[in-house]
């Protein structure tokens, strides 16, 4: 293996870990606030709002069911009115978002379920408003379960982010598609198949590790 | 005035279509100092009564005025200011399971908005009280069921609350978990002069701390007053039923079971006369002592005993009004 085809490894390295983190950043800064959303205005929630539950919901479960791979082409032209190209590593990042979104509201929402309603009764006899809840109680209880949904939904968008490069996406995928489809380079496919491996198992032990620390509730 | 005035309290819930009475016009005034306990079978009410007395659950109809202010007259901001002077303890303590003891003491004053140097001391000050300075660096999790509930009273003494509502404090402990959570509580309140209102299904709570006792039964009021009085001579059935009736129903002595039964009461000086045994001789009958048992009321040692009449209505008429002359009380003691 040559000084070039190392570069160019780094390179996908870089470029996947770009996309990744890039889109798990942005998903978390549209899903967080989204997930919390529909826990505060589900029916049990601080503030029901059946309208603001429904209409969020929906658009979710829409945009949920679409393949990644469908979206990825689908969102081409809007892809290209945000970042001006549809191909390379920072265009990937915008379906990639998408898609990351609505899942990550999910999986907020269903960490959030799991707090003590009992801990949200106490709060609010204590006299904290709805914000104070969020912040101080719902955030702070389920940091285990929020932290162990961030590191199966940033393994996830690993994954995505590699099958975006059969559209050109760039990083590791791309060069899998490239010289292990067209070229039959089988070697450089087997390396960025395990990169892409070891990736994957270094984010989830990193984060599994760090939610299992944070845990106050085991002995 | 009254710290605590109930008025007319009706709460409705609508569940799938349907309406579910949880209170129906409970009218109560409970006075500053006292230990007032709320006592009725699952599913009474009770939780639903005292979580309307910091308003977590609006009522349908009737007020509630704490101090002389009618909670729905409050904004939202004010409700939370008010509902910060009222704590509030639970059976399953809630306590925050990722924040240590102190923190967990400490939450009401941040939420409050008081500094964290200031809320510290505060808490170290409660900790001393509920004898737990040594854990203020444990967590939840590390703590024995008592050892929650004093965390959770420490919390909720610290925005120095005129008013602490128990709602089943110690149903999840054991009988001596129980007993010295309850003398902490009467402890606060004749330390503090905190107003102190128990909710329990376990009559032996009532007689225990209570002065005062409200019985709840389907979502009505049924019986109120001194808890002496009502443990003495109970009119209600909930009350009877709370008091002895569902343990006389589980009594083996089947055998021995004559029909009509009668619980009396002693008291402390009427302990000393052999009214039983003066009764049988008395009247040449034979009497089945089914239950006899001591309680602490108040502080004050009361001897309840349940016994089996022999039959013939004239004769066991005779021996309940010999028994009423040495001055004791007797309740008839009905089945369903
Ligand atoms: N949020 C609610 N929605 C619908 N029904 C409710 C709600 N809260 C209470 N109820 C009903 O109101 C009645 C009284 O409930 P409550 O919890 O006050 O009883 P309780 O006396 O505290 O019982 P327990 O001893 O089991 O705690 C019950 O029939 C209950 O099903
Ligand atoms: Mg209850």
């Amino acid at each position: 293996m040559n000084a070039q085809v190392i570069q160019m490894l780094l390179e996908g390295i870089r470029d996947t870990l770009y996309m990744t983190f890039g889109s798990v950043i942005i998903g978390y800064i549209l899903g967080l606030p989204l997930g919390i959303l529909l826990f505060v205005s589900n029916d049990k929630g601080l503030k029901p709002n059946k309208v603001i539950y429904r209409v969020c919901d929906f658009i979710i479960n829409i945009i949920r069911s679409i393949p990644f791979l469908i979206l990825l082409i689908l969102l081409i032209p809007f892809t290209r009115l945000v970042v001006g190209q549809s191909y390379g590593s920072t265009a990937t990042i915008v379906p990639l978002v998408i898609c990351a979104a609505p899942y990550i509201a999910r999986v907020v929402e269903s960490s959030l379920n799991d707090v003590d309603t009992g801990v949200i009764e106490a709060a609010k006899s204590m006299g904290a408003s709805n914000m104070q809840i969020i912040f101080k109680v719902l955030l702070v209880e389920a940091r285990t379960s929020l932290m162990t949904g961030f590191t199966i939904t940033t393994g996830l968008l690993l994954g995505y982010s590699a099958m975006s490069g059969t559209v050109g996406g760039g990083g590791l995928g791309d060069i899998a598609v490239r010289y292990g489809y067209y070229r039959w380079q089988t070697d450089i496919m087997i390396v960025t198949v395990v990169l892409l491996i070891v990736i994957f198992q270094i984010i989830q032990n990193v984060g599994t590790g760090i939610s299992m620390k944070s845990d106050k509730r085991k002995r | 005035m009254s710290i605590i005035e109930i008025k007319n309290l009706t709460k409705k819930f609508e569940v799938e279509g349907h309406v579910i009475t949880a209170l129906d016009g409970v009218s109560l005034s409970i006075e500053k100092g006292d230990v007032f306990g709320i006592i009725g079978m699952s599913g009474a009410g009770k939780s639903t009564l005292v979580r309307s007395i910091n308003y977590l659950e609006k009522p349908s109809e009737g007020v509630v005025l704490i101090d002389g202010v009618n909670l729905e007259d409050l904004s939202e901001k004010e409700l939370r200011k008010e509902r910060s002077r009222i704590g509030m303890i639970f059976q399953n303590f809630n306590l925050l399971e990722q924040k240590n003891v102190i923190d967990n003491v400490c939450f009401p004053l941040e939420i409050a908005g008081v500094k964290k140097k200031d809320a510290r001391v505060r808490a170290r000050e409660l900790l001393r009280l509920v004898n737990l300075e040594d854990k203020e660096k444990s967590y939840p999790s590390q703590l024995s069921g008592g050892q929650k509930q004093r965390v959770a009273i420490a919390r909720a003494l610290s925005t120095n609350p005129q008013i602490l509502l128990c709602d089943e404090a110690t149903s999840a402990l054991d009988p001596q978990t129980t007993g010295s959570i309850l003398s902490l509580l009467r402890e606060i309140n004749e330390k503090f002069g905190i107003t102190i209102v128990i909710i329990t299904h376990q009559m032996s709570v009532v007689t225990e701390v209570c002065k005062k006792v409200a019985i709840i039964d389907s979502g009505r009021l049924v019986e109120e007053g001194e808890v002496e009085k009502i443990f003495t001579n109970p009119q209600s059935d909930a009350a009877k039923e709370l008091i002895s009736g569902r343990e006389i129903r589980y009594t083996p002595l089947e055998s021995l079971d004559t029909g009509r039964k009668i619980r009396i009461v002693f008291r402390e000086n009427s302990a000393y006369e052999p009214v039983i045994a003066n009764t049988i001789l008395k009247m040449q009958a034979p009497l089945n002592i089914l239950r006899a048992d001591t309680r602490n009321v108040n502080g004050k040692a009361v001897g309840e005993m349940i016994l089996g009449l022999p039959e013939g209505e004239e004769l066991q008429n005779s021996i309940i009004d010999h028994i009423k002359e040495a001055g004791l009380t007797v309740t008839e003691v009905t089945e369903e």
